[in-house]
């Protein structure tokens, strides 16, 4: 027994690094973007007091003096101007006015040679209910605002789950599009990768090494170095416009470059790989006398090719196809550099979100919608590549 | 028996490697031919190119007396079972069977009908619905063939088919194939590197080496009256022994063999006197005794080893120049080495061969 627990101990102490690594790289960047995406503590931070008092309100009634005074006793002991701000910025978001609201509040308690008796004194608006829902709906520590926001959708005054106004709805387009380039990126990749892997399947000795060599070249090459040699191919005066030009196919540059096109074309390309590898890793498993077989059957070559080839290696196919559309629908470079301003895809908004405008939660919620997209097809992929060929 | 098939001067090169080398073969109506040899001597190869998979460099193959060289595979109706089955992983043994009836164009009702009788007819009723995944080789082999047959092809091409069989059941199947050959009249061409299922089951073997037949015949005179040295080693177990030609006398030759001994032997071919040959004696046509005996042909041995294999006794004997082997019945007496003996052998059980 003692031999076999210090066996799994010496395997635990082997597996140890993976696991941290995994740990520290994987799970905890993981979950801390989730926890940002649900996780709104600016508020509750620095109003400790008006958060005791806020919960006996029964959020339709006049504020009451206590309330007015935890809020003020809790406003007076912020000495954080940068949490401050964040609070501000959080209650504005929930409710506009806040801005003003606050700084002329904060102001006015600052005054210590003539303080405010309350709060209403300051400025009328801390009359209406409005505001207190707003921090009373603030305190909670968490928060499905950005997750809501994330597919366009947000709480009305009252609470209740509502899409948002059109102006605000751009997730919803954003992601569609995501979508829809990662789609056709799929169906181009299919389109070039299927014969291209039954080609190479069919060949064998330097002419296969040589066609799977051409599409692995790229994969080891950076994404950033493809991404931008597409950039220098696709110019108005890139090498692809002037040969055009010069063989007289056309008369003036194809705009290819900072539209659809140039972001389908690059990134087809760049998941090539993923498409033609799997499929032909089902092609050279069938056996090779299945196509003479059906030859000497009857079958014309096409028939014989939609009847066993096709049957044969959709499984492929569709792992190949699966493959591209996940990799695709997580693209941020390709998009950025080789796009127009309405090709930016999910990722860049995320970006813009993480980098652009310091919304973590945003960023983290948006993320999330990502993750939950590709898990879904990942384990549509998994089961699709579980199952035996041959099997019912 | 009317000539079907017929090779005319076909040969195939694989760059400047000769697969095949100008060679002629006619082939009758109904009539079961194995082509037997060695691997890579070109049996396979002319097989593919009877099936369309593979072109001659030159030459012609007629098949009714039409040419078919320029024919696609799928249009020659020609039922082909592979070494390895071939069988579409992905269709039930229904469906594949179905299979070259879909592509014919014949209707459902039909299909049905006659998958159900080719079913039966290799005995695999009960098992349409299954995969080929599921089924054993043999059982795989069989739905191959009711396959190769249910579109009542013109020929049936077999590829080695029973190579990835064990024993008994390859035994088995060798009498299926021949028992269907017979009942339904086929045309079969069967290629097989293994002589003795050429032998079982073939009206006519072509034995082949290196691209040519060296020998072509019924089974009794592939065996019994081998043209040359390569079929006579390749076909059964033989003792070769040099020796020069004396005599010929008809279609028997006197030939004296190193030791000194003359053999009278039946002639492969035509031999001259004075010319060096050999004499191909089969180990099983050899009786041993003690005393000299009546025989034409007899030579002084020692017995050096006897082995006992259940259905015969493997006798090694040495003569004064070259050792030999009988194969005694299983009722024969035990020869303890050194047991000096009478090797005998009638002239009709020997053969001189040309080298």
């Amino acid at each position: 027994m003692s031999a076999a627990s210090s066996r799994t101990g010496r395997s635990l102490l082997l597996l140890a690094p993976l696991l941290l690594f995994l740990i520290g790289f994987f799970v905890w960047p993981l979950f801390s973007m989730m926890s940002q995406a649900v996780s709104d503590p600016a508020v509750l931070k620095l109003l400790p007091r008006s958060a005791e008092v806020l919960a006996d309100w029964d959020r339709k009634s006049p504020p009451s003096a206590a309330m007015q005074t935890a809020l003020m006793e809790d406003l007076k002991a912020v000495d954080d101007d940068q949490a401050l701000g964040d609070m501000v910025r959080r209650l504005n978001s929930a409710r506009s006015g806040f801005r003003t609201l606050m700084g002329k509040t904060t102001g006015a308690l600052d005054d210590t040679t003539n303080p405010p008796a309350d709060l209403v004194s300051i400025d009328k608006r801390w009359e209406k209910p409005e505001f207190w829902l707003a921090i009373a709906d603030a305190l909670s520590p968490y928060t499905d605002r950005n997750l809501l926001a994330a597919v366009d959708f947000g709480r009305n005054a009252a609470g209740e789950i509502e899409h948002l106004p059109p102006d605000q709805s751009v997730n919803s387009v954003i992601l569609a599009r995501t979508f829809w380039i990662a789609g056709l990126v799929t169906f181009f990749c299919a389109l070039i990768g299927f014969p291209y892997a039954i080609i190479a399947a069919s060949l064998d000795g330097w002419k296969r090494d040589l066609m799977l060599g051409a599409v692995l070249l790229p994969l080891w090459t950076s994404l950033l170095v493809r991404t931008a040699a597409w950039f220098i191919l696709l110019q108005e005066k890139g090498l692809i416009n002037d040969l055009l030009l010069t063989l007289g196919i056309i008369n003036s540059p194809l705009a290819l470059i900072f539209n659809r096109t140039g972001v389908i074309i690059a990134m087809t390309h760049v998941l090539l790989p993923f498409m033609v590898l799997p499929i032909y890793s089902v092609l050279i498993t069938i056996p090779k006398n299945l196509m003479p077989a059906a030859a000497s059957l009857g079958a014309p070559p096409l028939r014989a090719f939609l009847r066993v080839l096709l049957p044969l290696s959709l499984r492929g196919v569709a792992s190949g196809g699966l493959l591209v559309f996940i990799s695709a629908i997580g693209y941020y470079i390709t998009p950025a550099l080789i796009g127009g301003p309405g090709d930016q895809m999910i990722s860049s908004i995320i970006a813009f979100y993480a980098t652009g405008s310091a919304n973590w939660g945003m960023a983290g919620a948006l993320g999330m919608v990502l993750l939950v997209a590709t898990l879904v097809l990942y384990s549509v992929y998994a089961r699709l590549s579980s199952e035996e060929p041959g099997r019912r | 028996m009317a000539e079907f098939i017929r090779f005319d001067r076909i040969s195939k090169f694989y760059g400047p490697l000769c697969v095949v080398e100008n060679l002629d073969l006619s082939i009758g109506k109904g009539e079961f031919v194995s082509l037997l040899g060695p691997s890579g001597s070109g049996k396979t190869t002319l097989l593919m190119m009877l099936a369309g998979f593979e072109q001659p460099t030159s030459g012609n193959i007629l098949l009714d007396g039409t040419a078919i060289n320029a024919v696609p595979t799928h249009k020659r109706d020609m039922g082909v079972v592979f070494q390895n089955y071939a069988l579409f992983p992905h269709m039930s043994v229904g469906d594949n069977i179905a299979f070259p009836l879909q592509m014919r164009g014949i209707g459902k009702a039909e299909v049905g009908e006659r998958v159900k009788r080719a079913l039966g007819m290799v005995q695999l009723s009960a098992l349409v619905d299954r995969r080929p995944s599921q089924l054993s080789g043999g059982q795989q082999q069989r739905v191959a063939l009711a396959r190769a047959l249910v579109f009542e092809p013109r020929v049936v091409l077999m590829d080695e088919p029973l190579g990835a069989l064990d024993k008994n059941l390859r035994e088995q199947m060798q009498l299926d194939i021949r028992d269907l050959h017979r009942r339904l009249g086929l045309t079969i061409v069967f290629v097989t590197h293994d002589q003795s299922e050429a032998l079982t089951m073939s009206d006519r073997v072509a034995v082949f080496n290196k691209g040519k037949i060296e020998q072509i015949g019924t089974p009794r005179q592939v065996y019994d009256e081998p043209a040359t040295r390569f079929v006579a080693e390749f076909i059964g177990e033989t003792n070769l022994v040099e020796g020069v030609v004396e005599a010929v006398q008809g279609q028997e030759a006197t030939v004296r063999l190193p030791s000194g001994a003359q053999i009278v032997s039946a002639v492969s071919g035509t031999v001259a006197s004075g010319q060096p040959v050999f004499l191909s004696i089969r180990p099983e046509r050899v009786d041993l005794s003690e005393t000299r005996g009546e025989a034409r042909n007899v030579l002084e041995t020692e017995v050096t080893d006897s082995v006992y294999q259940g259905d015969h006794l493997r006798v090694q004997l040495q003569n004064a120049t070259h050792p030999l082997i009988a194969k005694l019945g299983r009722r024969s007496r035990e020869y303890p080495p050194g047991t000096k003996v009478f090797a005998a052998f009638s002239a009709g059980d020997c053969r001189v061969i040309a080298p």
